[in-house]
């Protein structure tokens, strides 16, 4: 659970970034813990994550292999399958037009299916791959579009169609192409643009651009930016490209080991790192203009979920680690917007004022 | 210590005075496919492509998927014969017969893969896979030298204690040691040249930089040749001394690694070097790129059919009608810098 | 992996099925002649045709042999010929598969013709002339036959996954430490497609028992030999069919059926093995899921 600690009178993240809409949360994620059932004990892929996404806001969660956040995106679309189980928690979906607020964890298969597309939506990393082989790309758009609109009449969805490949770049004609004669990063904008369809309120989006090049990846993400501009949805963006996030989103969580350690906007986590894997990991990107200095990225190795280690999850890697961090589990702690998980930031385990700097890739 | 202050055999910038270990001239590779009716194509995959290895130095080859840099890794590899031009190892020229090269170039000449999931057989333990290249590369023979040499190897890729992993099957090892298990085994035959494909890019970012740490070690300690193959070029820079760009399967543009990626001289890596993620860009710029008309950038061009002249001349800025019509030929730039692009060629026709 | 195959049920009741099929030919008509007292050849002219009774616990033959006995012959004999059909069938498709789809190139193209071929060939045809010429047809020689004809399916699923595993950057980075062709191919390339062999040579044992018990309904047979096969066709001959003498056919039969059910049953099991996809979540796994999870799965 969240600890809120009101040292001062925080809320000075009112006017970080514009994109934050007016009327509140869009997705609030609360305790949700995702296991794996296996013969022995349960895997714990994901531990008691709590965050909330506020309306038209782009949230990055950026993590490792094995930090969870495959399994997150799964269980927050509920495309998890056996044996992965939402053992625990709540993701409440508020719709914009005041309706009734969904817990997506206990909705039923039928009231899902209501949300999906229309209000929240999903763009996978092979999502190029997604489309259907044998239709025409303008039809599944055409099917999508008449399947929460049933009024919609056949010329008007392909119309419609058109309309939405050009808002991702694709020119209109288009439509009439099969999936295989366009190219990968075209198809994987047309997935983006086929999740845009019936103008969602909440996207989801697992690594989209990890699979096009740098050229591409910038010419879709820039294109996400504009769309969400105009159509204001939100954005719960996973990679393991924390820099990109950095440039991109509003604001990034951190995942280690099933666990969120640090919640930031970007900027803060790009200059004031608190949690020490945060830190790790963003002196892990060599920069492309600053002065190069020897950089070291994280010893060790992510830690294997079946076997997690006690305390703290990163402790055997940590370089700051001290007393006591291998058998207390530091709880998310929230000050100034800004929350980590890290004994060193919390005033009631810290062994000696502000040891903060004591971390970190230079040497 | 920094990246840049690497004691490097010969200066940074100045070309080396020795032959280099292992060099590509004017290398040219077209594939032959057959399309599921059987009509014939040509995939021009490496154009005249030209590349120069140099002890202990490292060579970024930096391009997008389908740029022809693994094709051409795979060239000096020697995997497969060149359609035209030649490699040279020493200055002399590889000879191939049916395709392969004699076994002895690869005395000289390793590689590592992209995958380290999918270059070690899943059925052998880690000692197998050093022992073989020790047994037929240097003739060692007898249980305790074989056991020396492997813990050695094992040792300088940082795996250490070594008993931990001498008898792990891969399955049994994390992504990072498995690629430093691929590096032990391309070491124990003590080539002179490393080539590396993508070899850390799927990898954990954490750990990436320390894969890098330890071929900058290789390079230095060892005099090692070094190839590396990326599509990240702020890895590159950490690492190599100097780039090359290619696109297309042709190289547009090289020189050391600072200049290019400050300032560089061909449209392309320009639009490649502002498309990379940096976090240290400052505001300003990223919005201006963000807002930057992305759609009329268009997409790399199928090589099965490449543009006439210049192959970047559908999505150049500068776009000019000699770009259409003829190639551009290489033009020095001074301080080993050159690029493939009309723009420079006339300005210095105008000079 | 060894004890991963042992864990489905499909396996495991193949296997113990297969196991007391083999136990029987084995040590079977060692059982018979010495508990019962029972002899496959002898004529009982004293038990003609007669139904199953206490005596005969499956009945008799026509010609007064009993038919326990002869099943239990029939097990060695029919067994005898799948398992040396199959080993021979298995070693020319690995011999004939592996380097076509290793090397690849002039290689490929002639093995791959060469197993085109016998893939076309009118193979009953040839059996029945090759089986013509070659005097005194003996089990061996029925095993030889089905073995040298029925390898070519089996040659091209080698070649397409020798092939796939030649291609994978191990090979090639073995290949370029120096390895000698032989080396990668029986060191590196086959321990890969031993689960495609072992499924191979399971159903090469189920191809081998059918079709001896073909062959020998089609007069293809040594008339000494006891098999399943022999038996059915001296069952036909003397219309055991019309004069309802079941227990003379139905024992044999179900024997085959049981043998083949029981070979792929196992290769269920092996191709789950070689093919992680095909391997579902266990039952016990799914229901605990549900008790533990939140959802609305009530």
């Amino acid at each position: 659970m969240v600890t809120q600690i009101m040292s001062d009178t925080d809320h000075d993240d009112a006017g970080t970034t514009a994109a934050r809409g007016a009327d509140g949360d869009v997705l609030r994620v609360t305790g949700l813990t995702v296991e794996y059932v296996t013969d022995g004990d349960p895997v714990r892929a994901c531990a008691d994550v709590t965050f909330t996404l506020r309306r038209g806001e782009i949230l990055g969660v950026a993590g490792e292999s094995g930090s969870g956040k495959s399994t997150l995106i799964t269980a927050l679309t509920r495309l998890q399958r056996p044996p992965a189980v939402t053992t625990a928690g709540s993701i409440v979906f508020q719709p914009r037009d005041g309706g009734a607020a969904v817990d997506l964890v206990t909705a039923s298969p039928r009231a899902l299916r209501a949300l999906r597309w229309t209000s929240l939506s999903i763009v996978l990393q092979s999502a190029m791959d997604a489309l259907n082989p044998v239709m025409r790309l303008g039809a599944q758009f055409a099917d999508a579009l008449r399947t929460h609109d049933r009024s919609l009449g056949n010329d008007a969805a392909w119309a419609r169609a058109a309309e939405l490949l050009a808002t991702v770049g694709i020119s209109g004609d288009r439509a009439r192409s099969y999936p295989h004669e366009l190219s990968g990063g075209m198809r994987q904008r047309a997935s983006i643009a086929l999740a845009l369809a019936c103008g969602p309120e909440l996207v989801v989006m697992d690594e989209p651009t990890t699979a096009v090049d740098v050229v591409m990846q910038r010419q879709i993400l820039a294109q996400v930016l504009r769309l969400r501009r105009t159509l204001g949805f939100a954005v719960v963006f996973v990679t393991h490209d924390l820099s990109l996030l950095l440039e991109l989103a509003d604001r990034i969580a951190i995942m280690y080991a099933g666990r969120i350690v640090e919640l930031g906007t970007a900027s803060e986590l790009y200059d004031d790192p608190r949690h020490p894997y945060t830190r790790g990991l963003r002196d892990s990107f060599p920069p492309l203009r600053a002065p190069l200095r020897r950089l070291t990225g994280i010893p060790g190795t992510p830690p294997d979920l079946r076997r997690p280690p006690s305390g703290c999850p990163f402790h055997p890697r940590c370089a700051a680690r001290f007393e006591g961090c291998d058998t207390h589990l530091p709880e998310l702690v929230t000050k100034g917007g800004h929350a980590v998980a890290c004994r060193l930031h919390d005033p009631t385990q810290r062994p000696q004022p502000a040891p903060g700097t004591s971390t970190g890739g230079a040497r | 210590m920094t990246a840049t202050t690497v004691p490097a055999p010969s200066a940074p910038g100045a070309p080396a005075p020795d032959t280099p270990v292992l060099e590509a001239v004017d290398v040219t590779k077209h594939f032959e496919v057959r399309s599921a009716v059987g009509a014939r194509s040509v995939v021009r995959a490496v154009e005249g492509a030209t590349l120069a290895l140099h002890r202990g130095r490292v060579v970024a080859l930096v391009g997008e998927s389908g740029s022809g840099k693994t094709t051409l890794a795979r060239l000096l590899a020697g995997f497969y014969a060149p359609t035209s031009g030649e490699i040279a190892l020493e200055g002399v020229t590889v000879r191939q017969r049916r395709g392969r090269v004699e076994r002895g170039y690869h005395k000289d000449v390793q590689i590592v893969f992209q995958d380290p999931f999918g270059s070690l057989n899943p059925l052998h333990r880690v000692r197998h896979n050093l022992e073989r290249p020790l047994k037929l590369h240097h003739g060692v023979r007898g249980r305790a030298e074989l056991d020396r040499r492997v813990r050695e190897l094992l040792e300088r890729v940082a795996l250490t204690p070594t008993e931990q992993f001498v008898d792990k099957f891969p399955h049994e090892l994390s992504g990072g040691q498995r690629q430093r298990v691929v590096i032990a085994r391309a070491l124990a035959v003590e080539p002179k040249v490393l080539l590396g494909d993508e070899p850390i890019s799927m990898l954990d970012v954490s750990i990436r930089l320390e894969m890098l740490n330890l071929l900058d070690r290789l390079r230095t300690e060892d005099g090692l040749a070094l190839l590396y193959i990326t599509h990240d070029i702020a890895s590159a820079r950490y690492l190599c001394d100097d780039i090359v760009v290619m696109y297309a399967g042709e190289m547009v543009e090289g020189g050391p690694k600072e200049q290019v990626i400050a300032d560089p001289q061909h449209p392309y890596t320009r639009l490649l070097v502002e498309s990379s993620p940096d976090p240290g860009r400052g505001a300003r710029d990223r919005a201006a790129l963000f807002d930057a008309d992305a759609d009329g950038l268009g997409e790399p061009p199928s090589l099965i059919d490449p543009p006439s002249g210049c192959r970047f001349h559908p999505r150049c800025p500068f776009a000019m009608d000699v770009c259409r019509t003829q190639a551009p030929p290489r033009t020095d730039l001074g301080d080993g810098r050159w690029a493939r692009c009309w723009l420079h060629q006339k300005t210095q026709e105008n000079e | 992996m060894r004890t991963g195959l042992l864990k489905g049920w499909k396996v495991r009741v193949g296997l113990s099925v297969i196991g007391f099929f083999v136990l029987l030919a084995v040590l079977g008509p060692w059982l018979t002649a010495s508990v019962p007292g029972l002899d496959p050849r002898a004529n009982d002219l004293t038990a003609i045709g007669l139904p199953p009774s206490a005596e005969h616990w499956l009945g008799t033959t026509q010609f007064g042999q009993d038919v326990l006995a002869q099943t239990i012959e029939g097990a060695r004999g029919s067994l005898f010929v799948g398992f040396l059909s199959a080993v021979i069938g298995t070693a020319l498709a690995i011999l004939v598969g592996l380097p076509a789809g290793y090397f690849g190139g002039r290689t490929d193209s002639w093995l791959n013709f060469l197993s085109n071929l016998f893939i076309v060939m009118p193979v009953l045809p040839l059996i029945l002339i090759v089986a013509g010429y070659m005097q005194g047809t003996g089990l061996w020689v029925i095993a030889l036959i089905i073995g040298f004809f029925g390898w070519s399916g089996g040659a091209r699923t080698i070649r397409a996954q020798a092939m796939s595993v030649s291609n994978r950057d191990f090979v090639l980075a073995m290949r370029t430490l120096g390895e000698p062709h032989h080396r990668l191919l029986f060191h590196e390339v086959l321990p890969h497609l031993t689960g495609w062999i072992a499924a191979m040579f399971l159903s090469g044992v189920i191809g081998g028992v059918m079709a001896e018990a073909g062959l020998a309904f089609l007069g293809i047979s040594d008339s000494g030999a006891i098999s399943w096969g022999t038996m059915i066709q001296a069952a036909q001959q003397q219309s055991a069919v019309l004069r309802g003498m079941w227990w003379w056919f139905v024992p044999p039969g179900l024997c085959i059926a049981l043998v083949a059910t029981a070979a792929t049953l196992v290769n269920f099991g092996v191709d789950e093995l070689a093919n992680p996809k095909l391997r579902t979540v266990r039952r016990s796994v799914v229901r605990r899921a549900q008790q533990t999870s939140v959802g609305s799965d009530a």
